[in-house]
């Protein structure tokens, strides 16, 4: 009996005493969390992307909760994190606008020249350190794909043509990418913009023409049709504002070397009715050639294959005879953002 | 004093290098591969059990010699080392919860991780035992510096290795042998070059 009360004792007085100490200490040690710091972090996409400029989403629910952050700060959960975030803490809550990373550069295996065969390790920044890459352009993508390890939404591959795509749907804006680039191709735009340059190339025009068939050469073509003023040409390269209302689809069609990228499949067409007067006020503002023609007084008509879908002429028109017609791939909100815009710029 | 200085000295080098707790005891491996793909968590894990370890080891000497052999029951070593190392990393991680916040965000996240780990019996247990050096048991200052010794020694491999598998992710690696089996591989020839310092004699 006496062999079996001393172990007993011991083992249990050191689990008692151990026991109480923890029940004790967690008692006085107690540190008060807030609960709603879990409940935040719970509905975060717990990516720890970054993109909030927090260490990782528990940081980032701390400082939700806190007061620190905007419950609208959590990029790649936009608006409907946003919302929910408003809903445990009890405020009102809008996302920010939601950004999308865009490759500038489109000068793939067939476009862009080749000066060397790149064979090593099948990493962007590698590549750049050994003699800054295969291609004769200094600034375009090299596909070798540190964006695609960087991205944590897998968002991003590399086309056949070795160039990096960007899968809008995916996408969050969280920049990982951006930081990932050696060559500093990738930049992120506010979503509702669908056309960019792809270009990156800082060089003088007839360099460029050299060695890429999509190269900008700088002609200044896109910032001069851009009434706006929403392009200027800084460094040999067009600088689009997106911060104005301006939609560059004009540039995109003006651009002789094609640079500009437009991700709206088909752009719909203007079409002018029966109840146009031939005033001819369309033809004014139109910005291509030849697409409008008529005779004054009659009724004017739109070469459908030429139309670009600027949306100009419905606004300038007197007899409000001009609609927008087809548009693939062309969603609604897209089409009344660009109304408004129309509409805001006279 | 020199001597128990240069004992201290020798319990220092052979627990970081000779005696290497991962290289050369091969006791805790499980955080050696698990917390070993970054070098800034294998720094803070390391810390972790330098931190854990010592406190461990200073905590059961006081058990082991108070109540284990004054009450003549020292079979039950490991199940009360266990439950003692259990509970005092809990204590230890709301001290530092309440206290020290600083710490805690930096250490906090590896404390559970090692509540039962075997290293950390593994010191606890080794400290029980024969002082090879000094051909006693271990004082209450020899079993401290060992078990922040050992920790370092943990630390120190955890670096190293971390280091390695950092540079490994860039490097071009068979597929079947890519992740794991390439750490296990990368780890047995760091034992082997670890082996070499068993050639460091300190045994009069």
């Amino acid at each position: 009996m006496g062999d079996l009360f001393l172990p007993v004792m011991v083992v249990g007085g050191v689990g008692l005493f151990f026991g109480l100490g923890l029940a004790i200490a967690s008692k006085t040690l107690k540190v008060f969390i807030d609960p709603n710091i879990s409940r935040v972090q719970e509905i975060l996409p717990n990516a720890n992307c970054g993109a909030c400029g927090l260490p990782g989403c528990a940081a980032f629910a701390k400082a939700v909760v806190e007061g620190r952050a905007q419950p609208g700060g959590c990029i790649p959960g936009g608006e409907k994190v946003a919302v929910n975030i408003g809903d445990i803490l009890g405020v009102s809550a809008a996302a920010a606008d939601p950004m999308k990373a865009v490759v500038h550069c489109r000068g793939g295996k067939r476009e862009a020249m080749d000066r060397s065969i790149y064979k090593g390790i099948e990493d962007c920044h590698a590549a750049t350190f050994t003699g800054n890459g295969s291609k004769v352009c200094p600034d375009g993508c090299l596909g070798l794909g540190s964006c695609v390890k960087a991205c944590l939404f897998d968002a991003i591959t590399v086309n056949e043509n070795g160039l990096a795509v960007v899968d809008r749907d995916k996408c969050c804006g969280c920049g990982k990418c951006v930081a990932a680039c050696p060559r500093n191709v990738i930049s992120l735009i506010p979503s509702v913009h669908k056309v960019f340059l792809a270009c990156s190339n800082h060089d003088k025009g007839r360099l460029v023409r050299r060695y890429c068939t999509v190269g900008c050469t700088a002609c200044t073509v896109c910032a001069k049709a851009t009434l706006s003023g929403a392009i200027t040409i800084e460094n040999n390269l067009p600088v689009l504002d997106y911060g104005t209302e301006e939609i560059f689809i004009i540039a995109h069609a003006k651009c002789p070397a094609k640079c500009y990228m437009d991700l709206v499949k088909g752009r719909p067409k203007a079409n002018i009715d029966t109840k146009c007067v031939g005033c001819g006020r369309c033809a004014e503002v139109c910005p291509m050639k030849n697409v409008i023609s008529g005779a004054p007084g009659q009724r004017h008509v739109i070469d459908k294959d030429k139309c670009i879908g600027c949306g100009n002429c419905i606004n300038n028109c007197s007899a409000r005879a001009i609609s927008m017609w087809g548009g693939l791939g062309y969603d609604a909100v897209d089409m009344r953002n660009k109304r408004q815009r129309n509409t805001s710029t006279g | 004093m020199t001597d128990s200085l240069t004992g201290i000295v020798q319990i220092s080098i052979a627990a970081v290098l000779i005696q290497n707790f991962v290289l050369a005891r091969f006791l805790g491996l499980c955080p050696f591969f698990g917390v070993s793909k970054k070098l800034s968590s294998a720094t803070g894990m390391g810390m972790a059990v330098v931190f854990v370890m010592t406190v461990a080891s200073m905590i059961t000497w006081w058990i082991n010699k108070a109540i284990l052999i004054d009450m003549g029951v020292e079979y039950l070593r490991t199940i009360v080392f266990i439950l003692v190392i259990a509970s005092l990393v809990q204590l230890l991680e709301m001290v530092l919860q309440k206290f020290t916040p600083a710490l805690y965000d930096s250490l906090g996240i590896y404390l559970p991780l090692i509540t039962t780990n075997c290293a950390i019996l593994g010191v606890a247990i080794i400290n029980t035992g024969i002082n090879v050096f000094s051909g006693t048991g271990y004082s209450f200052v020899e079993s401290t510096v060992n078990g922040a010794a050992s920790g370092i020694g943990f630390t120190l491999a955890l670096v190293l290795m971390a280091g390695l598998r950092e540079r490994l992710e860039l490097a071009d690696i068979p597929k079947s042998l890519d992740g794991l089996p390439i750490a296990f591989i990368t780890a047995g020839l760091m034992a082997l070059a670890f082996l070499g310092f068993s050639g460091l004699s300190f045994f009069k």
